[in-house]
């Protein structure tokens, strides 16, 4: 049984290691789901170029969340493949799953803090659940008072999540997710809810964490100013399908219809009349 | 009109049928999530301080409830049987009838009530509000399984305490009894005591603890599932928690019923 085990983690590693891609560290292929009756994703290919910021944009209910869970192996699809370094997720049991996901990091949309723990303990949480072994508690508090000083928060450790405000949440919840030093990160709507100071420095945020880890980030927003400051990509969800994808500049001179009007309506970004090409 | 009739009709039939489908669906859910508990749960790590922490909400936090209850019910349970017996000249009887249906049925029967609408519906609340806050999902995602690290120290925990917990419902019962029979309604201690210790034996006391580890487990089985699954905001905890403890109480009366059934025909 162990050996059919080892044996088809084999193939599956020379399987991964020939569909790998150089560039794009994660590769949807026609991912389709439905919630009983509701066509929530309708065939989404995506891909994920590694150590860039990739930005998924589109309205409240377009699927993003539920797209980003999919790729976290959260949700499964109906249909399609989910190639992570070149191994596709979706077939993969909880145990396997598990190894995968020690590459992950991710950010929620309301942070999704252990409200039973303290901030300390929140962020200790990955490495007494995957370090313990290696390291003392004494470094890997370091280690948690070390990430939260870089994210701006001080003397919060004894700190419930309940007594702190969303954008603290939110750092705090970065800190989880960095404080493993994964090779990806996943940002559900990092700047909704903020003041555009916050918004700016969450922004930042990313784009340091970014270049000084030289990690892959995925970011879901729908914020379309920050959007085009800090992408490298962007990909448009519309009706369970990416409509348009490529880096902003491509994007920005011929904007599929609904992505248009998300740009004008925002009033973000200046763009030529429909149409016109230049 | 005979439109609307047929549509009625249709609907009736869908929810007749969709009942002891939604049941089946319901119950092979449980057993699922029993299953991947229990695979997980042979994983290491093992985690026994989420365990001891369990154990210690579940048992030390429901003693005082069940100690209070079975006092309470050992005592009526007494006064009543004092009461019939004594049209028989037969009260010397009264500790041995209290005793046996104590151990047997009532101990486990109650006390998993208690521990039911106490701790499952908590299980079933916690669980729940990590769900709706997308707690269990960031956990999955920081490579630390939700079900290894939730619901195996629970299911573990119940099914460990819950038999303690009927014994001390066993002891206080009696002891309750003792206090109304002996103490307020003067029956003579010599035969309450002697007469229980003539026919309570150890098979009594094992049925009894039989029925509560399958009540302890079934408990938190309920109350995880229910948690686990839970989804609709806060209104769906609500609900994840009034199922909790309905599905518990009913299923309690019903596998007590089958299990007496089995066990007494494997005499006991
Ligand atoms: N677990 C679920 N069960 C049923 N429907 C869901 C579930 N998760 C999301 N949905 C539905 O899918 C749609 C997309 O949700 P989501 O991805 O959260 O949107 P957003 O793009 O705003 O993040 C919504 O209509 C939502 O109601
Ligand atoms: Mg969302």
């Amino acid at each position: 049984m162990f050996g059919g085990r080892r044996a088809k983690a084999k193939e599956r590693a020379a399987a991964a290691a020939a569909a790998r891609s150089e560039r794009y560290q994660i590769q949807v292929r026609g991912i389709r789901k439905d919630f009983g009756e509701h066509h929530i994703l309708r065939g989404i290919d995506l891909d994920i170029e590694r150590g860039h910021i990739n930005v998924i944009v589109g309205g409240s209910g377009a699927g993003k969340s539920v797209t980003m869970k999919h790729l976290i192996g959260l949700i499964k699809p109906d249909e399609g493949q989910i190639l992570v370094d070149g191994e596709d997720i979706v077939p993969m049991d909880d145990f396997a799953l598990n190894e995968v996901r020690t590459k992950f990091g991710m950010l929620f949309q309301y942070a999704a803090l252990f409200d039973s723990m303290t901030v300390e303990e929140n962020v200790l949480f990955p490495l007494m659940e995957h370090q313990r072994r290696s390291k003392s508690l004494a470094e890997m508090k370091e280690i948690v008072t070390e990430k939260l000083h870089s994210l701006g928060l001080f003397n919060i450790e004894k700190k419930y999540p309940s007594e702190l405000s969303g954008g603290m949440r939110k750092r705090v919840g970065l800190a989880r997710a960095i404080v493993m030093e994964p090779e990806i990160l996943f940002y559900d709507e990092p700047t909704t809810g903020l003041d555009p100071i916050a918004t700016k420095n969450v922004d930042e945020m990313i784009q340091e964490i970014s270049e000084k880890f030289n990690v892959t980030s995925v970011v879901i927003s729908h914020d379309m100013a920050s959007t085009f400051r800090i992408a490298h990509r962007v990909s448009m969800l519309y009706k369970g399908q990416i409509i348009a994808t490529g880096p902003p500049k491509e994007i920005l001179k011929n904007p599929p219809d609904p992505l248009r009007e998300f740009l004008v309506t925002s009033g973000t970004v200046e763009l030529p009349p429909a149409g016109e090409d230049d | 009109m005979s439109g609307r009739v047929i549509q009625s009709l249709a609907d009736g039939i869908d929810r007749a049928v969709s009942a002891p489908l939604r049941f089946l669906q319901v119950l092979g859910e449980m057993l699922m999530l029993l299953g991947q508990a229990t695979l997980w749960g042979l994983r290491p790590p093992y985690r026994v301080g989420l365990v001891v922490q369990q154990m210690e909400f579940i048992g030390v936090g429901s003693l005082s409830i069940i100690i209070l209850v079975s006092v309470f019910t050992g005592g009526v349970f007494g006064l009543q049987s004092v009461e019939a017996f004594r049209t028989f000249q037969a009260d010397g009887f009264v500790g041995m009838a209290v005793s046996l249906t104590l151990t047997r049925e009532i101990a486990p029967v109650i006390g998993a009530l208690m521990v039911a609408g106490r701790a499952g519906s908590a299980m079933a609340t916690e669980l729940g509000s990590m769900r709706i806050s997308e707690q269990i999902d960031a956990m999955a995602t920081l490579a630390v399984n939700p079900i290894q690290y939730l619901v195996v120290p629970r299911l573990i925990a119940a099914t460990v305490m819950m038999p303690v917990l009927t014994m001390v419902f066993d002891l206080c019962g009696i002891t309750g009894a003792y206090m109304f029979v002996v103490g307020v309604q003067g029956v003579d201690p010599g035969p309450f005591i002697h007469n229980i210790r003539w026919f309570t034996d150890s098979s009594d006391l094992l049925m009894g603890l039989i029925k509560a580890v399958a009540f302890g487990l079934m408990v938190a089985l309920v109350g995880c599932h229910q948690g686990y699954n839970t989804s609709g905001g806060a209104r769906g905890v609500g609900l994840a928690t009034m199922r909790t403890v309905v599905i518990c109480s009913v299923s309690i009366l019903i596998i007590d019923f089958i299990m007496t059934d089995i066990l007494i025909s494997l005499g006991m």
